[in-house]
């Protein structure tokens, strides 16, 4: 029997890329390693429908328990890999087991950013969102009345901020940029949000410098910030961005920067090992580009699977990106990366709008807002790789669908 | 439990039970029916779980809400008069026996 291809990292990008290479008519050996206890699933729920217990797990799952099997995949769950070894094409089992692998494929995912122990990123109330067990912990004791503290003002932090509001409890959130989503998106579209949280009563603090949290008999007490103010927490959700899980392809060698670095065709830096997902970062439109998404986890999953059955194309996506607040859907369409303006465009219906990103006259981006018509249209010029003029995008009135045919 | 048929764009059907409250996108993907994704978990995002509904049965499950119908801008194959967006079909008692055509990508 020849060497299977091992899959490290049951995430949306290990499942996807064990489906494509099955999908593409491999049908040899295939073995998927996941140090979580279920099999795939979804993450974006957890922090909405599962949290509210819409969902449970088996409708979290990417693919039935039994779709595994059915493939001939052998998953392999609570299965941690302690060391890759290239040259020999094996890898080490947490129990010390070895197993040789023909191709590797790395979809190893992201951690959440903790704060250090020295700031109280240890006690207990304090939780990060980005696993069903992180949930587990922190879905049973948001309770209405509790003072909550979220540090961080990107997507996972207002989101976060949205479910507790929306539960009844009493929500700070800081952040030390001068404002919300300055990462990622613009100032418009960080008032859009602002505005949304007022109106449910979350309070945002921007430029607030958080220098620890207090703790008394290793529970939290609350945030001492750097201008000496106090903040009352019950509960902390640290929302301070991820960061690829890159630990085992450094120890084997392979060279890492912000992500395992891979080629177009998702080749890591030793023969035959791949890379895919939030932990790949990849060359794109001329730039190193890490993307945290699940469209980037299944796209470029499933454009390494057929890599690894020999096809070479270069990986070039259409970015894209949603995020639930309150009963607003965000939906963004492309990166806003370089952008130099960013126009406005109201939509057809009470509080839809539309953000448009532009480096010169080029459009780069489009945050929706509630406004499912500007990211569709606005995809779909961007995936063509065109633009519009930016009076176009700025007149209401004016016909889209004219500029996306 | 209702049953639902997928008629796939080679012709071959795959029919299946779905659960009263589960939707026609995860149903479609726990039964392997190829083509329909379903890549945002069903959150209304990324529009690749477009099905056509069999006309017979368009009534019954009605046709879409005005940001689904936006979202069918943006399928791969170009939207027809029965198109939903299979995530946004719940599954009910009266719509056993719903035909769905999936689009051949």
């Amino acid at each position: 029997m020849p060497d299977p291809i091992i899959i490290v990292g049951a995430g949306q990008a290990g499942a996807a890329l064990a489906a494509r290479l099955r999908s593409l008519g491999y049908d040899g050996p295939l073995v998927i390693l996941g140090d979580e206890v279920h099999p795939p699933y979804q993450r974006p729920p957890l922090s909405k429908k599962y949290m509210s217990g819409e969902l449970d797990i088996p409708r979290l799952l990417i693919r039935p328990a039994s779709w595994y099997g059915e493939q001939n995949i052998e998953l392999r769950l609570s299965t941690a890999v302690t060391e890759i070894s290239p040259r020999e094409h094996r890898v080490t089992l947490a129990d010390g087991s070895r197993l040789s692998y023909a191709k590797l494929a790395l979809t190893t995912g992201a951690h959440p950013r903790r704060l250090p122990a020295g700031m109280g990123g240890d006690l207990a109330g304090v939780f990060t969102i980005r696993n069903l067990a992180d949930v587990d912990a922190l879905a049973p004791v948001l309770d209405p009345g509790k003072n909550l503290l979220v540090v961080g003002g990107g997507y996972i932090g207002l989101e976060a901020a949205a479910v507790a509001a929306s539960k009844g409890l009493k929500v700070i959130l800081i952040e030390m940029a001068p404002r919300i989503l300055q990462r990622v998106a613009c100032a418009l579209t960080a008032d859009y949000f602002r505005r949304q949280h007022g109106r449910h009563g979350v309070a945002i603090r921007e430029s607030a410098a958080l220098l620890e949290l207090p703790g008394k008999d290793g529970r939290l007490t609350g945030a001492l910030m750097q201008d000496g103010s106090v903040i009352e927490a019950d509960l902390a959700v640290i929302g301070i961005g991820i960061a690829p899980n890159v630990d085992l392809a450094e120890r084997a060698g392979l060279a890492v920067e912000n992500g395992i670095l891979v080629d177009g065709s998702c080749r890591a830096t030793a023969a035959d090992i791949y890379a895919a997902g939030d932990c790949a970062n990849f060359p794109w439109r001329g730039t190193r580009t890490r993307l945290e998404s699940v469209q980037n986890a299944i796209e470029q999953a499933e454009h390494a699977a057929a890599a690894m059955l020999g096809a070479n194309k270069d990986y070039d996506p259409t970015p894209w990106f949603w995020s639930d607040q309150y009963d607003v859907k965000l939906q963004i369409a492309g990166l806003c990366r370089g952008y130099d303006d960013a126009v406005p465009r109201p939509g057809r219906r009470e509080g839809s709008q539309s953000i448009w990103y532009f480096a010169g006259e080029r459009l780069l981006a489009v945050d929706a807002m509630n406004d499912a018509l500007a990211y569709a249209l606005g995809k779909k010029i961007i995936e063509a790789g065109r633009s519009i003029p930016k009076a176009v995008a700025a007149d209401p009135a004016a016909d889209l669908k004219r500029w996306a045919v | 439990m209702p049953k639902v048929t997928w008629v796939l764009g080679n012709g071959k059907e795959i029919t299946a039970e779905v659960p009263v409250g589960h939707n026609m996108m995860e149903a479609a993907v726990t039964n392997n029916v190829p083509d329909v994704i379903g890549e945002c978990g069903g959150c209304l995002s990324c529009a690749t779980c477009h099905v056509f509904v069999d006309p017979a049965w368009f009534a019954k499950t009605g046709g879409p809400s005005e940001m689904e119908s936006d979202m069918l801008e943006i399928t791969l194959v170009d939207r027809q008069p029965t198109s939903r967006l299979s995530c946004q079909i719940t599954s009910v008692p009266e719509l056993d026996g719903l035909v769905l055509k999936v689009p051949q990508l």
